[in-house]
């Protein structure tokens, strides 16, 4: 009999609630058992609530198992598990699992499946091809393909991806980089983190595609230093694709086609939520404080050491293998108006399912709190759900039905940022949840522009009185003023975009603003 | 954690060269700008378990950049101490998503229970607590993270169990 393989995620989240503990238990089982197994540590399928998933390969394709937990191995090998025995923890075969199957993975296709640090994996499943046909294109014919694909920037701010890689390979340079932004900040999004610990090499190639198309041979991943597991991972990746060849001197030797030099390394931050925004993160690598820099010169011109740098999301530079392997056209296909393609969604905080669920765009808020995350974990009514991170606006029940394209959620006065969606029952405060907003912009404020140093303190303050019902018109006002200042007059999104949580807390949810009785101006 | 490493200008000397250096070799001219500054005081705090005030005369040399300009960016990065911490750190998530999943009651169950709240260590020194804004780690909300051991859909019973292991008297 050929050793049976089992996988169980070594993705961070999953080794969170005990995927560690669970690999080596049912290791130490086999060996008690005298059963020769391989215990494959694979990336998350991103079905959190089922973690630690625990899948077995039969014969009949992979089995799913989950939640497992350390004490319910002994019982699993019982049941005989291995053969794909019946548990109550089985879940059937995976692919076949509703929320894997009604995803269109393009990004996400291999995270889960594959050991994410090996190459040879990764080559069986179709990683590298991408690469290997853009070391036989023109620079321009693969921006060209980048172009078609119709990708927008998956960070947040939607800028066209092709357009920017044109701009840098139009200018005439002796040097020029590649920057990976993965200072994944916004709360309620783990994409990157899942892309850089579940399928590292799917970003070295992407990088390296966009360093033959802008003509840079040296780049940077900025990863966040609360990201220590997706850190290591990368770092590990990018040696083995160095010791293969895939990065270094001849980028092209693996695959024997003529030479083109790209190497990369890992930068980690230092706790700055600000360093997300692409000029701040640029000042970060160069070893200052992480401000923002007025735009322009853009990046594209003047980056990193003044040098035109491509900034870009993980999930941007993620999506470009796929491009390049199956053409722009065929990722254009995905998705409605002016948003192609896919995005991976973040569902998380209090819903049932919660996890990675990457769609084309077009799927409405509703179908994915409550079809596909199940309503709240609590059971309790859901009250609100903010969309885009700590900048994103807190939608209300009755706007559920918008669709999750970024026009649409502009729409709506929202945005949908890089793609994190949380979800609130109803004993949320949301005055509580509009001061934290400017709290956290206070917290997080790189001090160079005043009206978001200076706004958002006074927007703490300001929501205090509403709260305390002193002079609350009067100070509702004044919140409003405050945030079209902040909106108009922010150097960045970060106080730009503080108004939007801000302003849909008020305006959806007037009451919570109500609560206390007013207060005599004397009490102040 | 990492047992803090007693201050000596002969080891924090040679961490900023071999940082600088490494930055030299990637990045040629432009590695020999501040860009190695970052990973240098992320080398002194592994090592040292903090950055001591002694440091920064030495960097700003190494880099020839102004002790301002090494004061300016270690008190702007929130993960750069300026003492060291207790033996073991639990950062516990503040933002939205584990908003929603209640961290509020058990940060309020370690300040009732154990009289402990974030951004302080216990008195014995063996525990840090401190606040951080995502972990990555939404889906399992609430999260944390102990020393380097990610935690999901803890509670305060996990709490109880953590400041246990960590052996602090609180």
């Amino acid at each position: 009999m050929s050793v049976v393989k089992i996988f169980v995620p070594c993705d961070s989240a999953a080794v969170s609630v005990g995927a560690d503990r669970v690999a080596r238990a049912i290791a130490a089982e086999a060996v008690s058992r005298k059963i020769d197994v391989t215990v494959v540590r694979n990336g998350s399928r991103g079905m959190y609530w089922l973690e630690p998933l625990v899948e077995v390969e039969t014969a009949f394709g992979r089995i799913a198992f989950g939640p497992v937990k350390p004490g319910d191995v002994a019982s699993l090998f019982d049941a005989g598990f291995l053969t794909g025995g019946a548990h109550r923890l089985a879940l059937g075969k995976t692919e076949e699992i509703d929320w894997l199957q009604r995803q269109q993975r393009l990004t996400f296709a291999r995270i889960g499946v594959i050991d994410p640090v090996s190459i040879e994996d990764y080559r069986q499943l179709g990683g590298f091809a991408g690469l290997s046909r853009a070391l036989t294109m023109a620079q321009t014919a693969i921006i060209e393909e980048v172009i078609a694909s119709g990708l927008r920037g998956r960070g947040g701010a939607g800028f066209p991806t092709g357009i920017k890689w044109k701009t840098v390979q139009s200018v005439v340079a002796a040097q020029k980089y590649i920057v990976c932004n993965a200072d994944e900040g916004d709360s309620g999004t783990f994409a990157d983190r899942m892309v850089m610990e579940g399928d590292p090499f799917m970003l070295i190639e992407g990088m390296t595609i966009a360093g033959l198309a802008v003509g840079a041979t040296k780049g940077f991943v900025y990863i966040r230093s609360e990201y220590p597991h997706a850190v290591a991972t990368m770092r590990k990746a990018i040696e083995r694709a160095r010791a293969a060849g895939f990065l270094g001197p001849n980028t092209g030797k693996p695959f024997g086609l003529g030479g083109a030099t790209f190497d990369l390394e890992v930068r980690v931050g230092a706790g700055a939520y600000i360093c997300g925004e692409e000029t701040s993160l640029l000042e970060s690598l160069e070893g200052k404080r992480g401000q923002v820099r007025a735009k322009p010169p853009l990046p594209a011109l003047k980056g990193l050491f003044g040098k035109p740098t491509v900034i870009n999301n993980v999930l941007s530079l993620a999506a470009v293998p796929w491009v390049l392997a199956h053409g722009g056209k065929a990722y254009a296909d995905y998705g409605m108006g002016r948003s192609r393609g896919t995005k991976p969604l973040q569902l998380a905080g209090n819903v049932k399912r919660s996890g990675l669920f990457e769609t084309a765009f077009g799927m409405t808020l509703r179908q994915l709190v409550m079809e596909i995350g199940g309503g709240t974990a609590s059971g309790r009514p859901l009250r609100a759900v903010q969309v885009g991170g700590p900048l994103g606006a807190y939608f209300p029940e009755s706007l559920l039905d918008t669709p999750l394209d970024y026009e649409a959620m502009a729409a709506a006065k929202g945005m949908l940022g890089h793609g994190g969606v949380v979800v609130f029952d109803d004993t949320v405060d949301m005055a509580a949840q509009a001061r934290f907003a400017f709290e956290f912009c206070a917290i997080e404020s790189c001090g160079k522009c005043t009206p978001c140093r200076i706004g958002s303190t006074r927007g703490v303050e300001t929501i205090d009185k509403i709260r305390l019902g002193f002079e609350r018109d009067k100070n509702r006002a004044l919140v409003e003023d405050l945030c079209t200042t902040m909106t108009d007059g922010s150097l960045c999104a970060l106080g730009g975009l503080t108004p939007y949580p801000v302003m849909s807390a008020l305006t959806h949810f007037p009451e919570d603003f109500n609560r206390s009785a007013p207060t005599r101006v004397a009490a102040e | 954690m990492n047992p803090a490493t007693s201050w000596d200008e002969t080891s924090a000397r040679a961490i900023i060269d071999a940082e600088r250096s490494k930055a030299i070799d990637f990045l040629g001219p432009d590695g020999e700008t501040a860009t190695s500054l970052l990973p240098i005081l992320h080398a002194l705090q592994e090592y040292f378990g903090y950055v001591d005030r002694a440091a920064i005369p030495l960097i700003a040399d190494a880099l020839n950049i102004s002790k301002a300009e090494v004061h300016g960016v270690v008190t702007f990065y929130h993960d750069y101490r300026d003492a060291p911490h207790g033996t073991h750190v639990l950062k516990i998530c503040r933002a939205e998503s584990c908003q929603a999943m209640g961290v509020q009651r058990i940060v309020d169950h370690l300040r009732n229970r154990h009289a402990v709240k974030p951004g302080t260590t216990t008195p014995d020194r063996r525990l840090t607590i401190e606040d951080v804004y995502c972990l990555g780690n939404c889906a399992l909300s609430p999260a944390a993270l102990f020393d380097d051991e990610p935690m999901g859909r803890i509670d305060e019973a996990t709490i109880d169990d953590l400041i246990a292991s960590a052996g602090a008297r609180t």
